[in-house]
């Protein structure tokens, strides 16, 4: 059993206008020590498994299913009160836009010494130490004066920072960031991340990044999952999943990929249409409105949900059209495409 | 909005469902149960049981009398108060010359001594009026009461910057000497030529002309005696110094006051009052509806204004028997009429003004007026019956009292006014009474052609500013307009002076409206010079008459007040005299 | 933050010197419109069926042959220097800030003034105090158990508690439970609380119920929207990331973020109160200064008038200010300049 192991896990929100299927059957596993990256376009489902992954649903209206094991301790069937316990010290969470995700009215210190505190029985002297510990830990500068500083009078990559080091403040062993470069430009991006691939080895913590761009986890993951329509749709290791991706979402996403070299609206493989509602997912494979090749399945994309198959190379593809097709398809199709300059 | 309103709906059903719940329970059952007295047996409760007879008459001493005011006195200093209520309450601590003879009844209307040993001596044809004064008499602090206070408290009452508020009767009817100013801006003024103590215990009055229902003057509190020392001036009354069966205890100006017994008072020189309760409490300016409620519930023992009661509780307690087994409805010496001006054409001929008189529906006036109980009877004339020697009489009898189209239509042609005319008619606009009337009058008059345009005022403007004053009602038109008087006391000066004789009235602030006739003048000057009771009540009559005859006056309704009677008060009895009941009476048991 | 403080007091000042002028030109200005004289407007401060001469003599001591602007001087100089009174007996000195001599009665406003402060205080206070937390509260689990029984039942009661004026809901209170079961004190029950607190407390019981009913409605509708939008907010997600108690959550993030606009609210609603709880206090017959301005008005005592208009006006205008500070310190974004 993997230190984060996750077992068909089903997040179903009753509405008035049906269920909404926000996660469906997902299963994944992650070390300590070891990265995954949750891949999709947003309604995909990886901020809900996130969430759920941390208990956040607990209480509320979803209903959730399946298995949650986090280092011995299965987390769905577990009290809410035990889960509020592991949260924020054995699992904690950096969310995406830190101005809206940190409290407009108390300072950076403050947030960072309650965090600390609802863990650690420590005076808030003690506390405030670590505030600052961390700050500089994540390169903050004058972290000692930045503590009392409010979220609004930091900058989006300090925001950034003060968040992580928010989510660090009791050593967690699972970390979950969610989008944590989105709201920052390129160069901020890449020293948050470099910065969260350091502090990752320090602490040697299992990593799950939630993020729609495959380029944000190309560098940092070990795995990467890709979700579609609340469904995992292809999940290996990261090599294979940009050397030799099988799903025609996942080749989708990487044509997707905003580069250096290329204007950030520039696609060269735009996936048509827009993702499905999770409430009236297409019967059969839910992509397969969107897909250019539905009509190579005989039939069966619009009827069939399709198995989450294994490759010989290890890494599980949901697609009904024959290995072969897809094989070739990558090869002689897409990959050129993809490698033009 | 749609949930909103239903949501109010729902809540004043609610109210209605709880207030007669209130009324037909709760307060029903409080009613019911026998008050307890020490006669026992008379204290069944009865309408108008306080009429004619004391109701649970009782000797008991001792106990709270509670008493509440939804507004204040306009001053409690003898010198300086004019409110009905404020002369009867009074009488705890002060005493006057004379006073009205306590208790119910016909005779209740008439005066007789207090600090006085017998009523008025007059001489030179009623030109000097003389009292003699009782021994034995202290103030609260024990220094004897002599004429000499009295006729001090007299002369400080003539200073009206000091004292606005009190009566000018004796300003206006004694002979001050030219330079008087009052006894504070010419303190070393003599004013003997006005009143004087000739001894100890005697006070005389010299009247500027003959008088002769000086007794009556003489009851009002500028009599009450005031210690010189012990004068200070607009502030005499945070601390007045009592000549009667109570003291000031404590005084919160606006709030309330309380009385307890004046140990120096002496029964045995009073026979008028009993002074029965320990302690008086009063509150003032309390919500004019929660008096009623507390009255009702027996929280307070009375409410001191003495006029009735709101409307919220009137529709409380008329439907319920058990509440109205505690009320009095007795006719009080007020009239409410239509003052029908002849300044204002084609008013200025008389025929016109009798139109007018024809036109008007009485029956329905009187409803506008809140009919027999509330309201009061149709008047005919205009004084009330509880004026000593009033007669009833009735120059414009109708059928029904409906109005006469056809001898309206006969006036109006003997006027020049063959299709009628357009005239202003004002009211006051806080009176929801006046405005009914207004509205009453309208159509009764537009039967015969006659256009009312109504506009109401402010109450509290409406004689200043409105229709007491002559240059509006010139400029306006002001044709007709809805008044209401009050006698100060109940004869016939008391009640016709103010309202008929055309010498009182000024540029503003008239309460004669449209009396201007030099017979009505004429008799007056008779009728209040006339020492003989029977010919000087004729006399009144007589002024009556000739108001009636030049029609200027419509009479609508003689005011009835519906008064409730307080759970567990003693001695309660409605005089004639106060028109409320007698305070000086009541106890608690 | 000091000159800010001292500009807005500058800025007060200059509002209660206009407010004194249009109450002193309301008062005179439109009877003169009227085409009312000296002598009519004395005549409201005299005795029935005053004489000529009586009406005069007021109207001279009153000051109303004088034109407004003298009469306004005299009114500004009796504030800022004092002012001396003829009782008749002797002469008054009246220290500044002396608003004068009522008409009507001949009291000082100013002791007046300061003797009914205590009764709105009292029941400002304890109203305030019910009705926050009241109001708070229920507006709290209403906004956490959205949709329930208990929030249909409490906001419908809310409603009701908006829409139903005071005289309504105090008289009904009376009725049922003092004058009906006999619980509670009647009408016109006032004790000061220095002479015995747990009198004075239960006296004002009924007041206050009713007077934090009607506010209790609006701030528990007020937090309960508030909440459901803080409680939606990321840092709300991001404090139970954190593993804080689910108490926590609510009160220190959520009900933190939803208090400001409640602040807002309280500092008008609390100041305006202290300038007079008019209707309650006209209701339950409460002598306190919404009382006084109402028997001013009614007896058109502009004196008493002036008085009482500038005294809530200045508690506005403190409570306003206080508010705006206020708001700085709980809201760090906000910056006073």
């Amino acid at each position: 059993m993997s230190f984060l192991d996750v077992k068909d896990l089903k997040i179903h929100f009753p509405t008035d206008d049906g269920v909404v299927k926000s996660v469906d059957g997902l299963t994944f596993g992650l070390e300590r020590g070891q990265t995954l990256g949750i891949v999709g376009e947003s309604g995909s489902g990886k901020s809900v498994t996130s969430l759920g992954i941390l208990g956040l649903h607990k209480g509320g209206r979803a209903k959730i299913s399946g298995e949650i094991w986090l280092d011995g301790e299965e987390l769905v069937s577990a009290p809410a009160e035990q889960v509020r316990g592991l949260r924020g010290k054995k699992m904690a969470m950096i969310f995406q836009d830190p101005l809206s995700s940190m409290h407009p009215y108390y300072t950076v210190g403050h947030q960072i010494i309650e965090a600390y505190r609802i863990h650690n029985a420590v005076s808030k002297q003690v506390a405030r130490k670590h505030a600052v510990d961390l700050l500089g830990r994540v390169g903050i500068p004058e972290p000692g004066k930045r503590v009392d500083s409010y979220p609004h009078e930091f900058s989006g990559g300090m925001r950034q920072r003060a968040m992580i080091a928010m989510a660090l403040s009791c050593d967690p062993e699972l970390l979950i960031a969610d989008e944590p470069t989105t709201a920052l430009d390129v160069t901020v991006q890449a020293q948050i991340l470099d910065l969260m691939r350091d502090l990752q080895r320090e602490f040697n913590s299992a990593l799950i990044i939630i993020t729609h761009d495959l380029g944000v986890v190309a560098e940092l993951a070990d795995d990467i999952l890709v979700m579609y329509g609340g469904k995992c749709v292809e999940y290996g290791k990261t090599d294979e999943i940009f050397y030799n991706p099988e799903h025609p979402y996942t080749w989708g996403l990487l044509g997707s990929m905003p580069r250096l070299d290329r204007e950030p609206t520039e696609r060269l493989l735009p996936i048509k249409g827009s993702p499905p509602s999770l409430i009236n997912v297409p019967p059969g494979c839910a992509f397969h409105p969107r897909c250019p090749y539905a009509d190579r399945t005989e039939g069966r994309a619009s009827t069939e949900v399709p198995d989450l198959a294994p490759t010989e190379r290890g890494h599980l593809v949901r697609c009904h059209m024959p290995r072969t097709e897809r094989r070739s398809l990558w090869e002689n199709e897409i990959k050129p495409v993809l490698e033009t300059q | 909005m749609r949930r909103k309103s239903a949501l109010a709906a729902a809540a004043t059903a609610t109210l209605a469902l709880v207030l007669s719940a209130c009324g037909g329970g709760g307060g029903g059952s409080n009613s019911q149960q026998p008050a307890q007295s020490a006669s026992g047996a008379a204290a069944q409760p009865a309408f108008n049981a306080a009429l004619t007879e004391v109701f649970n008459p009782s000797t008991k001493k001792g106990g709270t009398l509670k008493v509440a005011n939804y507004a204040d006195w306009d001053s409690l200093d003898p010198a300086d108060t004019y409110y009905g209520y404020s002369f009867n309450f009074g009488r705890y601590y002060w005493r006057t010359l004379t006073t009205y003879k306590t208790g119910p009844g016909k005779d209740s209307n008439t005066v007789v001594p207090d600090l006085a040993e017998a009523l008025g001596e007059p001489s030179d044809e009623g030109k000097t009026w003389t009292y003699k004064i009782k021994s034995g008499l202290k103030f609260e602090d024990g220094t004897p009461i002599t004429a000499k206070d009295v006729a001090y408290a007299v002369a400080r009452s003539y200073d009206k910057e000091t004292f606005p508020h009190g009566p000018s009767y004796l300003n206006e009817l004694l002979d001050w000497p030219k330079d008087f100013k009052g006894v504070y801006k010419t303190p070393d003024a003599d004013y003997s030529s006005a009143v004087e103590a000739t001894d100890d215990s005697t006070v005389v009055f010299h009247l500027k002309e003959p008088f002769a229902s000086f007794d009556y003057i003489v009851q009002m509190p500028m009599t009450a005696p005031v210690p010189k020392d012990k004068d200070t001036g607009a502030k005499y009354k945070e601390h007045v110094i009592s000549s009667g069966p109570y003291k000031f205890e404590t005084n919160e100006a606006g709030k309330r006051f309380s009385l307890v017994r004046n140990e120096n008072w002496d029964a045995a020189t009073d026979p008028n009052r009993p002074a029965l309760p320990d302690k008086i409490e009063v509150q003032l300016n309390v919500n004019a509806d929660d008096v009623d409620n507390q009255l009702i519930s027996g929280d307070i023992h009375l409410d001191v204004q003495g006029t009735g009661m709101q409307p919220a509780a009137l529709g409380k307690v008329l439907p319920d028997p058990a509440l109205k087994a505690r009320t009095d409805n007795p006719t009080i010496p007020r009239l409410w009429f239509v003052s029908v001006i002849p300044e204002t054409p084609p008013l200025d001929n008389i025929e016109c003004r009798k139109a007018v008189m024809w036109a008007a529906d009485r029956v329905a006036n009187q409803t506008a007026f809140g009919g027999e109980v509330a309201g009061g009877e149709i008047a005919t004339n205009v004084m009330p019956p509880p004026i000593v020697g009033q007669e009833k009489f009735d120059l414009y009898a109708t059928p029904e009292n409906k109005g006469d189209v056809e001898k309206a239509k006969a006036a109006l042609t003997a006027c020049g006014q063959p299709n009628g005319f357009s005239t202003t008619m004002t009211f006051r606009a806080d009176r929801p009474r006046e405005k009914a009337l207004a509205e009453s009058m309208q159509q009764a008059l537009a039967r015969v052609g006659i256009k009312l345009t109504l506009k109401g005022f402010p109450g509290s403007s409406y004689f200043s500013d409105y229709a007491g004053n002559v240059n509006y009602v010139k400029k306006n038109g002001v044709g007709l307009a809805a008044h209401g008087w009050g006698s100060d006391w109940p004869d016939g000066y008391g009640f016709m002076q103010a309202i008929v004789d055309s010498r009182t009235i000024r540029p503003a602030g008239n309460y004669n409206l449209s009396v201007k006739s030099d017979k009505v003048d004429g008799l007056i000057d008779q009728a209040k010079a006339e020492l003989d009771e029977t010919k000087r009540n004729k006399l009144w009559v007589d002024v009556d008459k000739a108001v009636m005859e030049d029609a200027s006056i419509l009479p609508v309704v003689w005011a009835k007040s519906l008064l409730l009677r307080g759970q567990g008060v003693t001695n309660l009895a409605y005089n004639e005299g106060q028109s409320q009941y007698d305070y000086a009476l009541l106890g608690v048991e | 933050m000091l000159t800010y403080i001292i500009r807005r007091l500058i800025g007060a000042i200059a509002m209660l010197i206009v407010i004194s002028m249009v109450t002193f030109g309301i008062f005179f200005v439109v009877p003169q419109w009227a085409g009312s004289s000296p002598e009519a407007m004395a005549s409201r401060y005299v005795g029935r069926a005053a004489t000529p001469e009586t009406v005069h003599l007021v109207a001279q001591k009153l000051g109303f042959y004088d034109p407004v602007i003298v009469q306004y001087g005299r009114f500004a100089k009796g504030i800022v220097a004092g002012a001396e009174y003829d009782y008749g007996a002797g002469v008054e000195q009246c220290p500044a800030p002396c608003f004068g001599y009522s008409f009507i009665s001949g009291q000082p406003v100013w002791p007046d003034l300061l003797d009914r402060m205590p009764v709105t205080f009292s029941l400002a206070i304890g109203a305030a105090l019910l009705w926050v937390l009241g109001g708070v509260s229920v507006g709290v689990i209403s906004a956490l158990r959205r949709g329930t029984f208990f929030d249909r039942l409490s906001m419908g009661t809310a409603l009701a508690g908006v829409s139903l004026p005071i005289f309504f809901t105090g008289m009904l209170s009376l009725v049922v439970f003092s004058y009906g079961l006999g619980w509670t004190p009647p009408g016109g029950s006032w004790t000061d609380f220095t002479e015995n607190p747990a009198q004075w407390a239960f006296n004002l019981l009924l007041p206050w119920i009713t007077l934090a009913f009607l506010f209790a409605a609006t701030y528990a509708r007020l937090t309960r929207a508030g909440m459901l939008e803080t409680m939606g907010e990321d840092y709300v997600r991001t404090a139970r990331a954190k593993g804080l108690s689910e108490r926590d959550v609510v009160v220190k993030h959520g009900l933190r973020a939803a208090l400001t606009p409640i602040l807002t609210l309280f500092g008008i609603d609390f100041g305006l109160l202290i300038g007079g709880a008019v209707l309650t206090e006209t209701t339950y017959t409460l002598p306190g200064l919404g009382q006084f301005a109402i028997l001013a008005i009614r007896n058109q005592d502009l004196p008493q008038v002036m008085g009482v208009v500038l005294f809530a006006a200045c508690f506005v205008v403190v409570a306003s200010l206080i508010v705006d500070l206020l708001y700085a310190w709980v809201d760090p974004r906000v910056r006073l300049s």
